[in-house]
Formats: structure tokens, C-alpha cells, sequence
């Protein structure tokens, strides 16, 4: 009797208590399966290698590429206009820069994207009521679930960052506190994304439905960014789409902080418009998600 | 019938001092018409085996939700260890365990991995849950395969690693949801051996839902027949089987143009007769001896026995007098449905 009463006083009644092995669950999953983890990576990998190189818009003003009949433009003059062109359009050398930037971006939004799956299992095999027969805090549980999605989406964004690099990443601005800096604006889109997501599966039972919600956002949250085109040159109706689209910030960060490009907007709104996005989601979705997870 | 419930309940339970469960006109109403749950009341004193016996969909599954926090009432509560399940769901859960109808443990996780998982739900240090852990592994017997995935599992060893997790709060009242669900004759045999063996180790209250009749007759010190979110009856397993009305006595004769009956009922012991026939329908308080003294008086009489057969009540025949005959049309829900042929599926692996 006597230990059964010290046992109890070490209880952890911490209101958090629970978070951190409720997280580590999930990660588990992930990185015991290494082939599912490199399986996630092919994918951007195709992006970067096939994509990426294959758009080779510098190629195009290179000297030799074309002429203007009747003109007789030398060989120089034509291969700075392209450079200049290349700047002003993607504000770096090549294109394959500025698509693999945003390409950090991107593996971070199809991370997010998969927060909500997990917990729509969780509900359809039982692990949900459980859980809710525990005494564990209810916002514990999206809690775990978007912070499992950030960990794994940053992970993913540094090993495109790193296969980026290998590939022939213009490294010419790079610095510390340049690549330190992205990471934080990725944390705060994947932050918000997350939340986002796992608050539009919390009642969800059927996994059909939230594969048809990822491929319904998906593609129009990627191609009305700046991830793989400059959004000045985009059609003025497609414009201020771009501007609310948080990838769009995350993605200008890391081009100014990384390519050394001129931004979309300042470094300091763009930090302040993802700090606000991912403070707003991530407390909507905890109180959504405390709310809704039960009837 | 809620009269009735009263006065069992107060006949029965007053006495006892400690009461682990008491339900107080405790009703859940789903989308503000589905009456799941439709003001039942009832008492669990503490270390009692208690069961729930009823046909899918009569609300057995939605008041274990409420009883363990899952489901909020939508009126009336419940006492659970002391804490009400409304003003106080945190102490509840800290003093409950619960052992699902699914199978919920983790297959991507070992045995061991789960139970671990389980313990820090709770907040249990790990030095404790490490050895609670390795004791539950060898009660069960999963000590062998504590280090293999779950997913690697039979049915039976799933649902023995349920019952690990539920027990690593060391709780004083343990809820069981169908334990023996889609499990083989040995399995189901040896899942009660393993539960018997888990309550005496650690006195426990058990509070379990079974489809499987003659599990809940062998397992229950009580029981509760509920239909349609109302407890129908309730009481130990022979005072449900006496209140039948005894044993039951079918006899056929050669004679078949004469009416016996009222010959029948001069045995001491018969209670009632009825005749179809030539066969009769003796209910009798005591069969083993009024079916002999039945056929002797008939033979003194010149009469032929020619056959005879005697039935104890089964636990079977207060559930169908309660319950009804009929097949249910509308069956489980459409989710309660896939999940359990998903349960049924695993369990066969």
C-alpha cells in the first residue's frame, strides 16, 4: 500500500503530459519505414531533377539560341540582355534555383496535407476513443498530430534543401542565418497548414473524403503561389490569390534570404503575415478540434 | 417497468455500502431524435463482475461511451469511483480502464511499444510503467512476442495485448466491450482465463458487454438485458433464469384424443401444462423431480410415455423472453457495421 501511494504522487498530471510520446507514435511510423520515407522523396526529387533542369528558360537568350534576321547583335550584348532577363524575371541566374526554393515550400505544403489522414484512421480504428477514455488533455491529441506534421515537413524540406544543393543550387548568397531564417518561415506555414488540416478531419470518418480535399487543394495552392513562376508576371485577377496564399511567403523568404532575389514584399511583412497565419490557424484548430473531437 | 427496477434495486443493493458504478436516469439523444440511451438507471457495487447483455444497436456501446467520458450525457449522470462523469471526467478517466471492442493497439508498434504508449496516456513514470509493463507481458503470456510488431499478432494475442493496455493504470473498475468478439472457441476459453486471472491479481470491478450468452452466465455476478437504450431487467444470472418460471417439461403420450393435462397438474412441483396434441408443456419448479413422478403417475394410470424431455432456463431464454424472437432488420449502424467486420477480420488472422 505504502508504494501504491508514492507511485500515485509521481503520477505526471501535467495537462501536457502525454504530448511528446502521442508525437513520437506517429514519427515512429515514419521513420521505421524507410522505404515509405524515400518513397515521399521521389517525388520532389522528379520536380528538382526532371522539372527543374528541364526548364532551362536561360538557355533560350543564350548566345546562339536565336538571332533577329537583318540584325546583327553580337554575341555579348545578347548574353547579358539574357542575363539581365534572367534576374529581373526569377531574380537568380537559372531557373532551377528559383524552382528548387520553392520547392522547399512545396514538400512542406504535401507534408501538411497529410496531417489530417492520420487522424481519420485513428477515429475508423477505435485509437480515437481510447485516447478519449484517458486522461489526457483533449487538445493534447490534434496537438500531437500537427506537431508530428511540422517535424516531419521540415525534415523533408531539409533533405530537398540538401539534394537542391547537390544538384547545383546557386550558393552564391547563401549564409547561416539566411538558411536559418527560411527554416523559421517553413515552420510557420507548416504551423498553420497543419492546424488547418487536421481541423477540416476532425470529424471526418472517411479517408476517401480527405484524399479528395487534398487533390481539390493541392494543385491550386501550388500553382497560385509564387513556387514556380513570379508572381509579378502572372495575370492581375491571379494576383492577389498569390498574395494570401501563404506558400507565396514562405517561398519569397527563402528566395531573399537564400538567393539574395528582391522580394514579393519586405522580409519583415512577410514574416509577420506568416507569424499571424500560423498563430491564428494553430489556436482556431486546438479550439476547433477541442471542441468538435467529441459529441 | 421502471417501478419494478426500483425495488430490485432497492431490495438488492441498499445493503452494500460501496456502489464503483451508479447511474443516475442517465439518457443520450443522438441529432435530437435517436434515443441511444432513454433514462436508465442502475448500481455496480464494487468488485462485482457486472454485464450488459443486449441486441445491436440497444445502446450498449453508447453508455460504456458515457460511462467512460467518450460521449457526454445529454441528461442525467453517473458516479464512477466516487467522481461524477460530467462535473469531473478527469478523475474518472484517472480511476477507469478500458478495454475496446476494436482492436486499437498500434501495428506499426510492438507489444511492448504499446503498452508503454498506453502507460504515458496516463502519465505513469517510466520506471514503473517499465516494470508493470514486463509483469502484464507475462500475465498475458506475450512475453515471447513482446518485441515483435502487432501487426505480426493473432486475434487472440491482439486482444490479450488489449487487455495488457487496459490494465497498466492498475484501475479499480475495468471496462470490457465485447472482450471475446470473433474469436474461436480455445481463444474465447482461454481470453476468460486470462480476464479471471488479471481481476483476482488485481480486485478489480469488471463492467463487460457480451453478445456470447453463456459467457455472461458463467462470468456475471449480474446482469442487465437492455433493449431499445432501456434496462429491461435486471438481477444475477439465477434470478433471471428463476423468474422464467422453472424448468420446462416436454412430454409426448400415445393417447392422443385425451386431454392429461389437469391429471399433469396434480404433481407437486408443476406450476403450469399445456397441451398440443399429444405433446405437453410442463413448467416445473424442480424438472429433475417432477418429470419422474410425471411418467409414474401416467403409467399407473394405464397411460404411454412416449417421450420426454427436460430443459433448464438458459440465460439464452431470458434474453429472447426480454428481448424478442424477431431478427432485427435494422441490425448495427452502418459504422458500427464496418467496424465490426474489421474487428472480426483481424481477429481471425
Amino acid at each position: 500500500m505504502k508504494t501504491q501511494l508514492t507511485e500515485n504522487t509521481r503520477i505526471n498530471t501535467s495537462p501536457l503530459h502525454g504530448l511528446l510520446p502521442l508525437t513520437n507514435r506517429e514519427l515512429k511510423k515514419w521513420y521505421k519505414a524507410p522505404v515509405i520515407l524515400l518513397m515521399s522523396m521521389i517525388q520532389p526529387i522528379i520536380w528538382l531533377a526532371l522539372f527543374g533542369k528541364s526548364m532551362n528558360f536561360g538557355a533560350i537568350f543564350t548566345a546562339g539560341a536565336f538571332n533577329i534576321p537583318g540584325l546583327n547583335i553580337p554575341k555579348a550584348v545578347l548574353n547579358s540582355i539574357s542575363q539581365q532577363l534572367m534576374l529581373s524575371t526569377f531574380g537568380t541566374h537559372d531557373y532551377f534555383s528559383f524552382l528548387a526554393v520553392g520547392m522547399l515550400s512545396f514538400v512542406a505544403l504535401f507534408t501538411a496535407m497529410y496531417s489530417g489522414m492520420s487522424i481519420v484512421w485513428d477515429r475508423r480504428l477505435g485509437f480515437l476513443n481510447k485516447l478519449l477514455s484517458t486522461p489526457l488533455a483533449r487538445g493534447v491529441i490534434p496537438m500531437a498530430k500537427v506537431l508530428s506534421s511540422v517535424i516531419r515537413g521540415l525534415t523533408q524540406s531539409a533533405v530537398v534543401f540538401v539534394i537542391a544543393v547537390l544538384l547545383g543550387l546557386d550558393l552564391s548568397h547563401i549564409t547561416l542565418l539566411g538558411v536559418i531564417g527560411t527554416f523559421v518561415a517553413l515552420f510557420l506555414m507548416l504551423l498553420g497548414l497543419s492546424s488547418l488540416f487536421v481541423m477540416l478531419a476532425i470529424r471526418s470518418k472517411s479517408w476517401e473524403s480527405q484524399m479528395a480535399i487534398m487533390n481539390l487543394l493541392n494543385l491550386p495552392l501550388l500553382f497560385a503561389s509564387n513556387a514556380l513562376f513570379p508572381a509579378k508576371f502572372m495575370p492581375s485577377w491571379l494576383q492577389p490569390i498569390v498574395r494570401i496564399n501563404p506558400i507565396s511567403y514562405a517561398t519569397d523568404i527563402a528566395r531573399q534570404l537564400l538567393l539574395g532575389a528582391p522580394g514579393m514584399a519586405s522580409l519583415t511583412f512577410d514574416f509577420m503575415y506568416l507569424a499571424a497565419f500560423a498563430a491564428c490557424l494553430s489556436v482556431l484548430g486546438m479550439y476547433m478540434s477541442w471542441k468538435f473531437l467529441t459529441k | 417497468m421502471s417501478l419494478a427496477l426500483e425495488s430490485v434495486s432497492e431490495t438488492n443493493y441498499e445493503s452494500k455500502a460501496t456502489n464503483i458504478v451508479s447511474v443516475r436516469n442517465l439518457s443520450k439523444i443522438f441529432n435530437g431524435k435517436v434515443k441511444a440511451v432513454d433514462n436508465i438507471s442502475f448500481n455496480v457495487p464494487e468488485g462485482e463482475t457486472f454485464g450488459f447483455l443486449g441486441p445491436n444497436g440497444a445502446g450498449k456501446s453508447t453508455t460504456i461511451h458515457m460511462l467512460t467520458t467518450v460521449l457526454k450525457p445529454t441528461s442525467g449522470t453517473a458516479e464512477i469511483c466516487g467522481y461524477d462523469i460530467t462535473k469531473n471526467p478527469g478523475a474518472v478517466r484517472r480511476s477507469i480502464g478500458v478495454v475496446p471492442q476494436e482492436y486499437t493497439a498500434d501495428e506499426d508498434l510492438t507489444g511492448y511499444e504499446n503498452i508503454m504508449l498506453c502507460a504515458d496516456f496516463y502519465g505513469i513514470p517510466r520506471d514503473i510503467s517499465k516494470q508493470r509493463a514486463q509483469e502484464l507481458l507475462s500475465l498475458v503470456e506475450l512475453h515471447d512476442a513482446a518485441k515483435r510488431k502487432v501487426e505480426t499478432y493473432s486475434g487472440g494475442m491482439r486482444r490479450r495485448l488489449e487487455l495488457a493496455c487496459g490494465l497498466v493504470s492498475r484501475p479499480k473498475l475495468l471496462f470490457l466491450d465485447e472482450p471475446t468478439l470473433g474469436l474461436d472457441v480455445q481463444t474465447r476459453v482461454a481470453i476468460w482465463n486470462y480476464i479471471r486471472k488479471l481481476k483476482t491479481e488485481y480486485h478489480m470491478t469488471l463492467f463487460m458487454t457480451t453478445h456470447y450468452l453463456e459467457e455472461a452466465d458463467a462470468a456475471c455476478d449480474k446482469i442487465a438485458i437492455i433493449d431499445h437504450g432501456q434496462i429491461l431487467t435486471i438481477g444475477t444470472p439465477s434470478e433471471l433464469k428463476a423468474a422464467l418460471g422453472g424448468d420446462v417439461i416436454q412430454l409426448g403420450v400415445k393417447e392422443t384424443e385425451l386431454d392429461l393435462s389437469s391429471l399433469i397438474s396434480q404433481v407437486k412441483y408443476v406450476k403450469s401444462v399445456s397441451r398440443s396434441d399429444s405433446s405437453y408443456r410442463v413448467k416445473a419448479t424442480s424438472g429433475e423431480e417432477a418429470a419422474p413422478a410425471i411418467i409414474e403417475l401416467l403409467r399407473n394410470r394405464g397411460y404411454h410415455v412416449t417421450r420426454i424431455s427436460l430443459t433448464k432456463p438458459s440465460i439464452d431464454e431470458v434474453y429472447l423472453e426480454y428481448t424478442g424472437r424477431s431478427i432485427r432488420e435494422e441490425g448495427p449502424g452502418e459504422d458500427q457495421a464496418t467496424t465490426m467486420m474489421r474487428t472480426m477480420k483481424r481477429a481471425r488472422r
